[in-house]
């Protein structure tokens, strides 16, 4: 890993003990490709990390690991200090309660109304009261800004408005720490800003940890108090937002300035 | 020699792989039937797809195939001079065989079709990464109401498509091709015992069972986009009517130990 000689490394002492989510050696492989190579890091309470890297490099399958999506080949996962690497699905469910994810398609269940896919995680939490849901409902879209869209279907929705609809039902029933795949890919720089303001005031009004996946430099840079580079299967870098500013290594000054830099030099 | 001996092989440890799979989706649709609470507003939306939106379907099916095949007994009966007995022949066939075989054929086209399709595209669309990432068990919540509502609606489908076949069947052998409707009626009734209707029903039951769990299944393991969940829904279908076909002939041989065929 770059040394940034800045902050704690994630792997102090003091950061393990204070991490939300805690992976330690997480390698997978799918067919003969080895996505992840061992990957360490710590995500503290209540921060965002934005996890950066190349199209296809394994972010969002390590995202998917976090919540049990996917299985790893070895390594560890602690979420909340309990080891997931193991549990059955339903043995999962009690973790997933504490982690919500937004999905790069946000995955709206499309046979859904908008305020059907917001209120569904709490109608399999048993809520029945519609008076309930419905002031649930109503304070989710004030959140992410779509008051009035409750009854739209998925279809009519534009792809900003799908993530929003996404992340709100994701966050309604308040977990400690959510996964942002790709959150602004797709979009126009206008939505994409909106959506990068919502996530920070998602953190400052909840204080949720937050891990961002996002090949979107600005987004980033906009969103993240931590910034990790994946860099072929393994965190490259892990630092503040300052200190990835001011790394010299070519690898990284290549991804940060859009280059293609020497390895696929033609 | 041994590249022949390898890729029979390995076919066989497909299916075998295929038909474990199917075992362990059962197993566990069972285990949440029995353990968990039923979803009764999506249990009863799948009544209404499967059975009654089926209805149609069954009763075209039941009614021609009754109709086609008392014509045909009666071409070949009558030669002998027993045409009254084509009541007794098609009223046990529909229920022992073609009620329950062509109910579950069809219900495969359009319902076990629909399932493999509409869950694939919930896979492929990472729709059921969001059931599980909710803390939603996906077969508790797709499979089992689907499940429930094939094994309740089935074996009444297989009851309606005999009951159609046989009204048909008397329709046209009584008012167009004249037989006695008394005799029809009274050799159908002779032959014709509990013990059929029940083989038929149950027959019903267990491809219920068969269809929901390939359609299903098919669907769970879609891949690869549009590609993929047409591939799904095809091979769901193909399967489920080759395991009705299969599974028909030895459920035949054991229920005929239990129900015994012919005059009593």
């Amino acid at each position: 890993m770059v040394n940034t000689g800045g902050e704690p490394t994630p792997h102090s002492e003091a950061a393990s003990a204070d991490a939300m989510i805690k992976v330690r050696g997480l390698t997978k492989a799918i067919g003969p490709q080895e996505i992840l190579r061992g990957i360490d890091l710590d995500v503290r309470r209540g921060e965002t990390l934005a996890i950066i890297g190349r199209s296809g490099g394994g972010k969002s399958v390590f995202l998917k690991h976090i919540i049990g999506l996917m299985q790893p080949e070895a390594g560890d996962i602690w979420v909340d200090g309990q080891n997931i690497i193991g549990l059955n699905e339903r043995q999962l469910a009690a973790i997933r309660q504490k982690v919500g994810i937004l999905f790069q398609g946000a995955a709206l269940f499309d046979s859904m109304t908008v305020a059907e896919n917001i209120a569904f995680p709490l109608r399999e939490a048993g809520e029945r009261d519609p008076t309930i849901l419905r002031e649930k409902i109503r304070e989710m879209l004030e959140v992410v800004e779509l008051e009035g869209q409750e009854d739209k279907m998925p279809v009519s929705l534009s792809g900003g408005m799908k993530k929003r609809v996404g992340l709100a039902r994701s966050i309604i029933r308040r977990p400690s720490c959510v996964l942002y795949d790709e959150p602004t890919s797709g979009l126009d720089p206008v939505v994409s800003d909106s959506i990068n303001r919502l996530i920070r005031r998602l953190q400052q009004r909840f204080g949720m940890t937050s891990i961002v996946v996002t090949h979107d430099m600005k987004s980033a840079f906009q969103v993240g108090n931590h910034i990790a580079y994946l860099h072929e299967g393994r965190i490259y870098f892990h630092g503040t937002p300052a200190e990835l500013e001011r790394v010299s290594d070519p690898i990284l000054q290549d991804f940060l300035l859009g280059r293609s830099g020497s390895e696929s030099a033609l | 020699m041994v590249r022949l001996v390898s890729a029979v092989g390995r076919v066989f440890l497909s299916l075998f792989e295929y038909l474990g799979e199917l075992v362990l989706l059962a197993a566990d649709t069972f285990h949440s039937i029995f353990t968990r609470r039923l979803r009764w507003r999506l249990f009863l939306h799948q009544i209404v797809e499967i059975g009654l939106l089926s209805q149609l379907v069954v009763v075209i099916t039941g009614g021609f195939t009754g109709a086609v095949f008392a014509a045909q007994t009666y071409f070949q009966f009558n030669k002998l001079g027993i045409g009254s007995g084509v009541g007794a022949v098609v009223s046990v066939s529909l229920c022992r065989e073609l009620g329950p075989v062509l109910t579950a054929l069809m219900v495969t086209g359009r319902v076990g079709a629909s399932m493999s399709a509409e869950i694939g595209t919930m896979k492929v669309t990472e729709q059921i990464d969001a059931l599980r990432a909710l803390a939603v068990y996906p077969v508790d919540y797709l499979v089992v109401p689907r499940t429930l509502a094939m094994m309740v609606s089935m074996p009444l489908l297989v009851a309606e498509c005999i009951a159609f076949g046989i009204g048909a069947s008397y329709f046209i052998a009584v008012h167009v091709l004249e037989i006695s409707g008394t005799y029809y009626m009274s050799n159908m009734v002779r032959w014709t015992g509990m013990r059929d209707i029940t083989m038929g029903l149950t027959k019903g039951f267990c491809f219920a069972i068969l269809i929901v769990f390939i359609s299903c299944h098919k669907g769970l393991t879609a891949r690869e986009g549009a590609v993929g969940v047409g591939k799904a829904t095809t091979e769901a279908v193909v399967n489920s009517s080759l395991a009705v076909l299969i599974f028909n002939f030895f459920l035949t041989m054991f229920l005929n130990i239990i129900f015994p065929a012919g005059y009593q």
